[in-house]
């Protein structure tokens, strides 16, 4: 049967069954090609990549909506992904034209300013796929064209005119444990992503595509192998599944020509399993993107046995401090401490570390070297059922910090006032695509003190100083990224009780919040066309938030919207707000 | 409105819009067979089929037969793979052909489940309809079956529905009988497997 006759048969059977599709007008005209130089210095009105610029700032200098006005904000238009679970990407805008993504590997083209969808790709996932973390965090942009790294472990480029696949390339094998769901990043011709499934059984890694053809350039494994530095932290072949899972977009620094990645924890969760320090898990790796070698590296913490891994790459951020400017690398970790590392073209250096949430983990951080010690009752091990604080979700898990240059201040979307407890079980095999956590499951638990009000906190912290500044407290946990403007404003959601807020950048007074359909856990962001500015977020809660939800409700927390037959809904919408006239 | 097909107790019933769409598309010589022809000729991907028996699909004995009395009351559920008794092939080249087996009290189960089990064992996918992971845990203080990637739980004994979780659909059940003292598959998966949530 040729493909025009199953094409009228399928109009009349569509028509039979009262549906006709509508040709779209799939074409964007006057497409604003990516430059390198545009990347490097981006426009204020667009938002190209995942946090708005390569220093990882999560900022946008638009003022036009503002601390003044925030209270007039109002949502213009709206948009059904038609999905649920967890939506987590921010939109990027390039003058005027928006791509989003979506759980399942949606990519949507719209008009910025009126919603009206250009072009929607949908990828074809494989039917026996294992999802274990549904999401995707957005695309990256470049030249012509869209780039998308989809949870089947593939890499997909599409024409951001019409939203045609210009090629698909298999990252690696979906079966055996491989998925993506960071946003790719693009430097100077390479499209560098990173691969997720450290529960999986795999190694980690980090890889770099030719932006025109989709050619392999090269790829970076997180974890040495026998013969390269740093394979004498691991024992005999635990390396080859040891996790260190690569899934947020990194950070560039183009005057070195460095970009940096933050790297999961081994695999799996117990310690026990894995001796040895285990670079380059639970650390940030500096990767040079012509050759993809690693150039410099600081591990957070060695021997993760809390599932903390610290896979959110450090912000570049010029601090000052002692009267000179540090290059800093600033990282609030899952581990609860905010990290202060100065950044070289051949080292990274230790400078702080303090706790930003109550961590009982850590008895000591060495003063030269940042490494920390442990303190047993709180390091998880065979057989016994260890306490911990915090517990596996971390100071703060994937959403990400930002931090304001005007304000100078850091913004961190934390969870406090929680503490989980691990058994590690007996050894035994990983399996590559099986679920292997090397803990007793049953004993995964979440303790909250009875007492307790508050997890959710959003905290503002002075890096000059080493001082929070102020604090938001949230009855709910949160699962919220920050945005930050150039009109003194942070935007936030990430709490159960679906609301997005604004608050003042500078004194944390909350200024604004909208209720929206679900759980706010996507990145947000602004852009501007035609001199009006907009701030887009999805909400669409699932994945993680999700999960922690359940967690708090059997560690007994019995707070609003924490009772186990009224599920938070799901299903995600696109929100677009601007001030009323 | 549902459509129960005729002479097959255990297959799903049909949606109206599916059923409709059906009928339309067999009047316009469509072919709605590609789905199956998906799981492509190699007789290891192909689903459950009547008369096979199960092998362990993991563990110290992985590839080993089933008999009944492996399974034993109070203990969680084993991981399976079908295999074709006449030419002893595994089918165990999809994941969605992984089965799981549980034993329970044969009085707790309900009509439907009862109906499909031997002697209280009862067979499902083993693929939470969730997000496509193993069900691998038991949740001994619920009895139910518990998927540890988004804690989707599942009642063995009441057709494999949803107890609490983000599953949205019931487990497939997998009809059971004994052939010459041994267990055997009866029929195929009682719905779709893998993961439904979108």
């Amino acid at each position: 049967m040729d493909s025009n006759r199953n094409k009228v048969k399928l109009a009349l059977l569509l028509s039979v069954i009262g549906f006709v599709p509508v040709a779209a007008d799939a074409q964007v005209s006057n497409y604003s090609p990516v430059t390198d130089a545009r990347l490097q210095n981006p426009e204020r009105e667009n938002w190209l990549m995942y946090r708005g610029n390569y220093e990882g700032w999560g900022y946008s200098p638009l003022d036009s909506i503002n601390s003044g006005n925030v209270a007039k904000l109002i949502p213009v238009w709206s948009y059904g992904t038609g999905v649920g679970e967890g939506h987590q990407s921010p939109p990027m805008v390039n003058n005027g034209v928006m791509f989003v993504t979506t759980p399942q590997n949606q990519v949507i083209a719209m008009d910025a300013r009126s919603g009206d969808v250009l072009w929607h790709y949908k990828k074809s996932l494989p039917e026996d796929l294992l999802q274990l973390h549904p999401t995707n965090r957005g695309v990256a942009l470049y030249g012509d064209k869209v780039y998308l790294a989809t949870v089947d472990a593939h890499l997909v480029a599409l024409d951001a005119k019409t939203g045609k696949v210009l090629w698909d390339k298999v990252v690696d094998d979906y079966k055996k444990g491989y998925y993506c769901t960071l946003a790719p990043l693009v430097t100077n011709g390479k499209v560098m992503v990173g691969t997720s499934g450290g529960e999986l059984a795999i190694r980690g890694f980090v890889q770099a595509f030719d932006a025109n053809t989709g050619e392999t350039l090269w790829r970076t494994y997180t974890i040495p192998e026998p013969g390269q530095k740093g394979a004498e932290t691991w024992r005999g072949d635990d390396w080859k599944t040891g996790g260190g899972s690569v899934w947020i977009q990194g950070t560039f620094d183009p005057k070195l020509n460095l970009t940096y990645w933050g790297v999961g924890n081994a695999a799996p969760w117990a310690g026990d399993f894995h001796p040895g320090d285990n670079l380059y898990t639970s650390s940030v790796i500096a990767i040079e993107p012509n050759s993809g070698a690693i150039k410099a590296h600081h591990q957070y913490h060695w021997n993760d046995s809390w599932d903390w891994d610290e896979v959110t790459p450090p912000m570049l951020i010029d601090v000052q401090r002692g009267g000179k400017t540090i290059k800093g690398l600033v990282h609030p970790g899952r581990n609860g401490y905010l990290w202060l590392l100065e950044r070289a073209a051949d080292k990274i250096s230790f400078v702080s570390a303090k706790p930003y949430v109550t961590q009982n983990a850590f008895k000591s951080i060495d003063p030269k070297t940042g490494r920390p010690e442990y303190a047993a009752e709180h390091t998880p091990r065979k057989g016994t059922l260890i306490d911990f604080c915090p517990s596996l979700w971390g100071g703060k898990d994937w959403p990400p910090a930002a931090y304001n240059p005007k304000t100078k201040l850091v913004y961190i979307p934390s969870n406090d006032n929680h503490c989980g407890s691990l058994k590690s079980k007996a050894e035994e095999p990983m399996v590559a695509g099986e679920l292997k956590l090397g803990v007793e499951i049953p004993d995964i638990k979440m303790i909250v003190d009875p007492n307790t009000k508050t997890i959710g906190k959003l905290q503002a912290w002075d890096m000059a100083k080493g001082e929070r500044v102020w604090a938001q407290d949230f009855e709910s946990h949160s699962f919220g990224p920050v945005l930050t403007t150039g009109g003194n404003l942070v935007f936030q959601g990430g709490t159960n009780d679906r609301y997005f807020r604004a608050f003042d950048a500078t004194n944390g007074k909350q200024l604004w919040q909208f209720r929206t359909n679900s759980g706010v856990t996507a990145v947000p962001m602004s852009y501007m066309v035609d001199g009006v500015q907009y701030v887009a977020v999805q909400s669409g809660w699932g994945v993680d938030a999700e999960r922690m939800q359940g967690s708090l409700i059997a560690a007994g927390y019995k707070r609003k919207n924490y009772d186990p037959n009224v599920p938070i809904p799901q299903g995600g919408v696109l929100w677009v707000f601007a001030v009323s006239k | 409105m549902e459509y129960k097909t005729a002479g097959c107790p255990d297959c799903k019933p049909l949606e109206r819009r599916t059923a409709l769409k059906m009928a339309v598309g067999v009047a316009l010589g469509l072919n709605f067979t590609s789905g199956a022809k998906a799981q492509n000729n190699d007789p290891r991907n192909a689903r459950p089929q009547p008369g096979d028996r199960m092998v362990f699909a993991d563990g110290e004995r992985k590839g080993n037969i089933i008999a009944a009395a492996d399974l034993l009351a109070g203990a969680t559920q084993i991981h399976a793979f079908p295999v074709d008794p006449t030419s002893q092939l595994v089918r165990d080249g999809s994941r969605l052909n992984k089965i799981l087996l549980i034993r329970c009290d044969h009085e707790s189960l309900n009509e439907e489940t009862r109906r499909r089990a031997v002697d209280g064992i009862a067979a499902y996918s083993a693929v939470c309809t969730h997000q496509g992971c193993d069900v691998g845990a038991w949740d001994a203080e619920t009895k139910t079956l518990w998927c540890p990637c988004h804690d989707s739980k599942f009642d063995p004994r009441e057709n494999g529905r949803v107890v609490s979780g983000p599953a949205l659909k019931r487990l497939a059940a997998l009809p059971l009988k004994q052939v010459d003292g041994e267990l055997a598959v009866a029929a195929g998966f009682s719905g779709p497997v893998g993961f439904q949530n979108r």
